[in-house]
């Protein structure tokens, strides 16, 4: 017995403790892993689940949205639902499919007073102001409107309607003596509420809301459109003395073009 | 041969059925009425309580928060906005008075699930099997906060048992009944009281508030204990009952002082001697210190008494 062995043996349970210590870190290290890896790859929106008004960017709403429900509960419409296991919505975060129930657009906002968390932002007052997502015609081909039918619904079931979205007045080359009417959206002016989605008359829909992110294209930051840079420069273009190449015509003009020349 | 043979049996005999279930009853009634006051609205269109456990509105006026799944949030980079802060601050203070784990046995709609797996287990004499370390879900609630901080969203409540099951109940969001039993099952074969005694980071959460928690179960009288062991048979966190119930030799004082303590009050029921009883965390004096000269670290009280 004595000091020796008894030190001895400290030592021997500091160690062991110490190993413990080491081998539970490790263990909550490795499932910190899991758990992220695992919200990595469940945080993809669908790309028909659309989030209530005012709510960020994905990635912002999901540290934001602590999936209370509060915001379902105070829509007065069936529009909002929390996501469960089986959808790929996040779950028990809140989400609605335009085709389904779209987003009524409420003036007083509801769902956005009711958020506890600031996840659907405050600062949206005025719900023509908000960005659910983007309306896209997606399908020309199957559009009534484009085949030369004045179907309109789209149009005229939009709360926006002649801001968001307009029918923009083209010849009808199938016909030749007609006009089509173009629904046209208005990206910075769409709600992406889903009423259109929701309207259109065809077994699937022709035109759709996307999250924005999904809708939108990008020009690259260093692209200059010249009209646009003359207007800027008060009809100045930015690069004066510009050669201006010669204008390539088809091989083969068509019979109304016989004759032209540039 | 005689109809003893459970836990608890030797307090109905001395006390009456109702008293040696009374805290059994409170908790069950307890754990009702609170799932019943979310289900009011959607059932009957009487809505008291708005919401779910992680955040609710009550009359319309009364904000409550999650402050675990409000942290979470918090280190995910988002600072949330006053109602929720306040809600969380009202349930923290609430915790902080009546005990932390009190969200387990009184609240938490999982506890009806571990509860009935325990129970099951009992009839079917099945083995402890896992036991772990009780830090363990330390070491997971250290996980989860930092799965929060490393990915930015709140990663754990896409798997958090406790509130998807609690989100199923009360939206009727699919899959709690799955949740449930994965969790009813892994109680039963293989860890038992497993879920709640070494993994729920949530229950871990409660039970570092109740460290410090005011409302305390006393062993106020175990100078009557006859070593029945019923309180242990029946206490959720059983190594929290030893230092209180067996500490007059070492000078330990008569509170159950560890935060894993659930506040069930089910060692009060089941004690036909009543030595436990509620009390209050300061009252942890030897109050007939019949104490022994050498014992290393007397307390003041206990300077105090001679
Ligand atoms: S604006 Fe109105 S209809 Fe749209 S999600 Fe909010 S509460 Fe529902
Ligand atoms: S009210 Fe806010 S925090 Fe609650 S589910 Fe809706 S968006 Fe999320
Ligand atoms: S340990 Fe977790 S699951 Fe168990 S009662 Fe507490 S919070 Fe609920």
């Amino acid at each position: 017995m004595g000091e020796q062995s008894s030190s001895h043996s400290s030592a021997q349970s500091r160690r062991r403790f110490l190993g413990n210590i080491a081998r539970a870190a490790g263990g909550a290290g490795a499932l910190a892993l899991v758990v992220g890896l695992f919200a990595r790859q469940a945080q993809t929106l669908p790309a028909q689940a659309l989030r209530p008004p005012g709510a960020g960017p994905e990635a912002d709403f999901l540290a934001a949205c602590i999936r209370c429900g509060l915001c379902v509960r105070d829509c007065p419409y069936p529009t909002l639902s929390l996501a469960d296991m089986s959808s790929d919505v996040p779950v028990g975060t809140p989400f609605f499919v335009a085709r389904k129930v779209p987003c009524e657009m409420c003036d007083d906002i509801p769902c956005v007073k009711a958020c506890p968390t600031a996840a659907l932002d405050p600062n949206l007052t005025n719900i023509d102001d908000a960005d659910m997502g983007l309306a896209v015609l997606v399908d020309e081909e199957t559009c009534l409107n484009f085949q030369g039918l004045r179907c309109d619904v789209c149009y005229r079931v939009c709360p926006v309607i002649d801001i968001a979205i307009t029918l923009e007045i083209s010849h009808n080359t199938r016909t030749k003596k007609h006009a089509v009417f173009i629904p046209t959206v208005h990206s910075d002016k769409c709600t992406g509420c889903g009423k259109c989605e929701r309207a259109c008359v065809l077994e699937t829909a022709a035109i759709r809301v996307f999250p924005r992110h999904l809708a939108k294209g990008r020009i690259g930051e260093h692209y200059r459109l010249g009209w646009e840079e003359k207007a800027k420069h008060g009809g100045e273009s930015l690069a004066p003395g510009l050669v201006d190449l010669p204008d390539r015509l088809p091989d083969q003009l068509p019979d109304a073009l016989k004759g032209w020349k540039p | 041969m005689s109809a003893k043979s459970y836990p608890g049996s030797d307090a109905v005999k001395a006390n009456g059925w109702f008293t040696a279930h009374k805290w059994l009853i409170a908790r069950r009634v307890s754990q009702f009425t609170i799932l019943g006051l979310f289900l009011t609205g959607p059932l009957f269109g009487l809505w008291i309580v708005k919401g779910n456990l992680t955040s609710s509105l009550t009359l319309d006026i009364l904000p409550l928060s999650d402050p675990f799944v409000l942290l979470q949030s918090l280190l995910a980079g988002h600072i949330a906005a006053d109602t929720a802060l306040i809600g969380a601050a009202i349930v923290l203070a609430f915790y902080a008075l009546v005990g932390g784990r009190v969200y387990c046995s009184f609240v938490c709609p999982m506890n009806f699930v571990t509860d009935a797996a325990r129970w099951l287990s009992k009839r079917l004499g099945l083995s402890k099997g896992w036991q772990p370390s009780r830090d363990t879900r330390l070491w997971i609630l250290g996980a989860v906060m930092l799965s929060a901080l490393g990915t930015g969203v709140l990663a754990w409540e896409l798997l958090n048992p406790v509130t998807i099951l609690h989100r199923a109940l009360v939206y009727g969001a699919g899959y709690g009944a799955t949740v449930a039993l994965a969790i009813f099952l892994f109680d039963l074969v293989v860890s038992r009281r497993g879920w709640c005694g070494y993994l729920c980071p949530m229950g871990a959460f409660y039970g570092l508030l109740g460290r410090a928690s005011v409302v305390r179960i006393s062993a106020v009288r175990r100078d009557d204990c006859n070593d029945c062991m019923d309180c242990f048979a029946v206490c959720p966190e059983p190594h929290v009952i030893t230092p209180a119930l067996r500490g007059a030799d070492t000078g330990t004082g008569p509170i159950v002082i560890s935060g894993d303590c659930t506040n069930c009050g089910r060692c009060i029921d089941v004690c036909a001697k009543n030595v436990f009883q509620f009390d209050m965390r300061f009252h942890n004096d030897l109050p007939n210190a019949s104490v022994s000269d050498e014992s290393a670290s007397a307390s003041t009280n206990r300077h105090a008494a001679e």
